[in-house]
């Protein structure tokens, strides 16, 4: 029997680690090939030995590892460190992580080509595998929050990366600053686990978790709430951040600005996962609180249905895309909040793949456009571009949940266990995932037809007829030309982009026939996720289970079939044959379209709630408590009053004798008067 | 024999005098020096009729201090205000406020 | 008759010692207020003989009426004085300065009470007169503050002298650091001079033999 070693572990985390320092601290020694090559590298081998590790516990029979490798410092009791665990939940994550990685990496060789801040870009990606790793494979919740943070802070760099764009700075800060409030959650939950449990380890704390029941804490004084569902709360408001779930879901379109490749991997398969994980790796603890697992419940159905409306109305094609996420992500979030924590996980993996493989064909459309990300500028794209026609519509069919594909089995497993669920909120949560279902269908179809059907919406420029533009070099070569010119036509992207293509395509249509079955169905995940008895949903599913053959056949007579039958019929109908609908459409369902224009107006109530009102508060503490209070009657003021009061006292001193005599004599009288009253003794 | 009030408020009297002669006076320096004296002299005189009247020698000791250091005071002063105005060409006290700066 | 007349004769001498004060501060020329404080000194002098301190009485009449005041009339007739503008506003603070002296009058009297008017004198000490009284206790207790009375004494002599003393520049005088501190080179001064040749003006001829 192998057992899996610590060095393998390091290995895997370190060697992403290793190209990341390389392409980042040398990136003018090393060159540009170089950096490409070192980090793909670090990938490669982190992607080799993270399937190996799968292959070892699924397979080849190894036990779980659970080590502590490094202890970072001890303070009484609690004892800090570095250590691993990895089980068969963790190894999936690696290898999605480092798969879909490894694709993104080979990927932007092809889409950053002629991009300056080349190398730099590497070697943010390949830390942020790094990061991403680390938190999968934490065996505490201080690394966890470590990897949290870390992923957080390449994110940024990343939305941010053409930082001479005021949007992308902008969205980069956004982002941060979203993540911020939900981070501020996530410690507070650490915090609570620490003081219920005083330790930060995963083991200790899971094998504490039976005794959070009755038991209380006094957030505020007098009122005492479970203690596991104040933990499990704070650790989903820092899982609503990082996984972009309604109200913190603001920050994941705007970090569309960020290239391509990194809202593929970044802001689609792997980060905003980051939330998922989490609470399916925290499932002991979510086990606990009924209260808890309902506001996830019903926080993902939310974000399922809502965002994925304003997708419909979307024209960026990215933010189609980013939209479509954040459905997905409230989907895996329902499935958490229905304990089928299973189904949350296993459509995080096939969503990771088909996701991935939209973003990167999106990427691979947008540079055959010359950097234009406008649907309403494309059209008719399938006779330039092939390969990346082929591969979306795979994904697109993959993500509407078209049976056989990936998407089918994960997502239809999500709304039967929601609908088999009787937590608080679960008819509700099963409205939204059904509508959810018809939405997918709707946007989907509606980038492909509007990218890749339909007339072309952009005309030729050639060279030497119309206006002819100096031949621009820069890294926003979309400004030089006027919306819908191009100057070459489109064409099919090089194999550095459509292998990654194929390669996640492939996935994406497969994936599901071999792993539904373990995977959600025969416990595969072991101990890694903990499910009571009585929520047991999947458990129940699994007794009408009979193959993945079976649940293919049985998905076309399902409701979630027809519905998104419809969602595809209505697309296809209004965005390829009959495009004055969707027109029509806006103008009666005005109001509607400009909700979802506007986002619901989140973006509007943050910047004038928080944003406006924290400049106002700050002000407020500038003009009045610093300026005011600090400066003007502390500083200035004891300034002022000394001067003042010399002012008065300076006549004292006038430098007559007379009057100096008159003081002694004023102060005689005050003495005299002092002993005649009170006396002498 | 006379009583020790006596002799105590006749000290009072002169001494209140001397405080009136420094405000009339304020200008001339020689009579605030005279008031001065004035002053002084009120006080030994309860000096010594304090001593007289507990049988104690130390106050008119005290007043033998007080005469002597007086007159060197009264010397050096009037020593000073010969210099004062042989500089000044004033005994004004109005005008001396070089203190002021 | 006995117990009467030191009391008449306090009255009479508080009476004028109260009247030359007043005039000390009211009169106009300075020559006449010293003369008024002399005899204000002189009464009180009066007053201390009635308190059985005769040498204080003299020391007072000698030291202060002999010495400082004589200074003082001498100073006040050195200098030339102009009393006009150093008395424009006397009446502009007679009123405050009356209300001060009134109020610390009345704070006084407030303290000494009326406790103090049946106090006696206690009996003289036996045998020694006041003099022998003062003096005994003078080089015994207070030594050591009668040297540095004395010292005290003899500083302010010597700054009243320098303070007062002009350095005349008329005047020749000698001054004896520089004549210590002089060298034999500052004293005799070696002339060169070229010896006589007599080459002009020959010498007459010497008879001949």
């Amino acid at each position: 029997m192998i057992v899996i070693s610590e060095t393998i572990l390091l290995a895997i985390v370190l060697a992403p680690l290793a190209g990341a320092l390389l392409a980042g601290l040398l990136r003018n020694q090393i060159g540009r090939a170089g950096a490409s090559t070192v980090t793909i590298l670090g990938v490669a081998v982190s992607c080799g030995l993270s399937c190996w590790v799968l292959y070892q516990l699924v397979w080849g029979g190894a036990p779980n590892f659970n080590a502590d490798v490094y202890t970072w410092f001890t303070v009484g009791k609690l004892s800090l460190h570095v250590g691993f665990l990895v089980d068969r939940l963790t190894a999936m994550m690696l290898v999605v992580v480092t798969f879909v990685s490894l694709m993104v990496h080979i990927y932007t060789i092809g889409y950053m080509a002629d991009d300056p801040g080349y190398q730099r870009f590497f070697s943010y990606i390949a830390l942020f595998t790094f990061s991403m790793l680390m938190l999968v494979m934490a065996n505490n919740f201080l690394q966890l929050f470590f990897g949290w943070e870390a992923v957080g802070l390449v994110s940024y760099l990343l939305i941010g990366f053409w930082f001479e764009r005021p949007t992308a700075t902008f969205a980069a800060l956004k982002a941060f600053l979203v993540n911020r409030v939900g981070d501020f959650g996530f410690v507070l939950g650490i915090a609570a686990v620490l003081y219920g449990f005083g330790t930060l380890d995963y083991g200790s704390v899971f094998a504490q978790a039976g005794t959070l029941d009755g038991t209380t804490i006094e957030v505020i004084g007098g009122h005492p709430w479970s203690l596991a569902t104040v933990i499990c709360v704070l650790l989903f408001v820092g899982a609503m951040g990082k996984s972009a779930q309604v109200p913190l879901h603001v920050w994941l379109p705007d970090s569309m600005e960020g290239p391509t490749p990194i809202s593929a991997l970044i802001h689609a398969a792997t980060m905003v996962t980051a939330g998922i994980f989490m609470v399916a790796r925290m499932s002991p603890l979510f086990e606990h609180s009924e209260t808890a697992l309902s506001l996830v419940l019903i926080v993902g159905a939310t974000t399922a249905f809502f965002t994925g409306l304003i997708g419909i109305v979307q024209n960026d094609i990215k933010r189609v895309i980013a939209y479509s996420t954040l459905s997905q992500l409230g989907y895996m979030c329902a499935a958490l909040g229905a304990s089928a924590y299973a189904a949350g996980v296993y459509h995080l993996m096939t969503h990771a793949f088909f996701k991935a493989l939209l973003f990167l064909g999106a990427g691979s459309v947008i540079v055959a456009m010359h950097h234009e990300q406008d649907m309403r500028r494309m059209g008719g794209l399938r006779k330039y571009m092939p390969i990346t026609y082929i591969t979306m519509w795979i994904g697109s069919l993959a993500l509407a949940g078209a049976p056989g594909f990936a998407g089918f089995f994960s997502k239809d497993a999500i709304i039967e266990a929601i609908g088999e669920s009787h937590r608080t909120g679960h008819l509700y949560a099963y409205i939204c995932v059904l509508a959810g279902v018809f939405v997918t269908a709707l946007y989907s179809f509606r980038l492909l037809y509007m990218t890749f059907h339909g007339k072309e919406r952009f005309t030729v420029v050639g060279h030497g007829q119309g206006r002819t533009h100096a031949k621009t070099t820069s890294d926003e070569p979309h400004h030089a030309h006027h919306p819908g010119e191009l100057e070459h036509p489109p064409h099919e992207s090089p194999w550095v982009i459509t292998v990654p293509l194929i390669l996640l395509a492939i996935p994406s249509v497969v994936i599901g026939w071999p792993t539904v079955a373990p995977m959600l169905y025969g416990g595969w995940f072991g101990s890694s996720i903990h499910v009571a008895q009585a929520n047991d949903v999947l458990g129940e599913l699994a007794r009408e289970f009979h193959g993945p053959l079976a649940m293919f056949a049985q998905g076309f007579v399902s409701p979630p079939f027809w519905i998104a039958l419809a969602g595809f019929a209505v697309a296809t109908y209004v965005y390829l044959f009959n495009p004055k609908i969707a027109e029509q459409c806006e103008r009666i369902l005005l109001p509607v379209y400009r909700a979802l224009v506007r986002k619901y107006w989140f973006d509007e109530l943050y910047y004038n709630l928080f944003a406006r009102g924290g400049v106002k508060l700050g002000r407020a503490f500038w003009k009045g408590g610093d300026g005011a209070l600090l400066d003007g009657v502390m500083v200035d003021g004891s300034a002022a009053f000394v001067a003042r009061s010399a002012q008065i006292v300076r006549r004292l001193q006038t430098g007559y004798l007379y009057s100096y005599a008159f003081a002694m004599i004023v102060g005689l009288i005050l003495l005299l008067g002092g002993f005649w009253y009170w006396g002498l003794h | 024999m006379i009583p020790l009030a006596y002799y105590i408020v006749f000290a009072t009297v002169l001494f209140c005098i001397a405080v009136t002669g420094m405000f009339l006076n304020r200008k001339n320096v020689i009579v605030l020096l005279m008031c001065i004296e004035l002053m002084l002299l009120a006080v030994n005189t309860n000096f010594v009729a304090f001593s007289r009247f507990i049988g104690d020698p130390a106050g008119q000791v005290f007043v033998f201090f007080i005469l002597t250091v007086a007159a060197a005071e009264s010397a050096i002063g009037l020593a000073i205000l010969v210099l004062l105005f042989r500089n000044r060409g004033t005994v004004n006290v109005a005008e001396i406020d070089s203190l002021k700066d | 008759m006995h117990s009467i007349f030191p009391l008449v004769c306090f009255w009479a001498f508080a009476i004028v010692a109260t009247g030359a004060a007043l005039a000390v501060i009211t009169l106009r020329n300075s020559v006449h207020a010293v003369l008024a404080l002399v005899l204000t000194f002189f009464s009180t002098a009066c007053i201390w003989l009635l308190l059985q301190a005769e040498f204080l009485a003299i020391a007072l009449v000698v030291v202060y009426v002999g010495a400082v005041m004589v200074l003082f009339l001498f100073v006040v007739m050195m200098l030339d004085i102009k009393m006009e503008p150093l008395r424009e506003r006397f009446i502009k603070y007679a009123p405050l300065g009356l209300v001060v002296a009134a109020i610390m009058l009345i704070e006084m009297l407030g303290i000494i009470g009326v406790r103090t008017m049946d106090v006696r004198p206690g009996p003289n000490p036996a045998g020694v007169s006041n003099t022998a009284w003062l003096g005994q206790a003078l080089f015994t207790r207070f030594l050591l503050p009668f040297e540095i009375a004395a010292l005290i004494l003899t500083v302010g002599l010597v700054a009243a002298v320098v303070l007062a003393a002009r350095t005349r520049t008329d005047k020749k005088h000698q001054n004896p650091s520089q004549q210590v501190r002089v060298t034999a080179a500052q004293r005799v001064r070696l002339v060169k001079m070229r010896a006589e040749t007599g080459a002009e003006t020959p010498l007459p001829r010497e008879p001949q033999a």
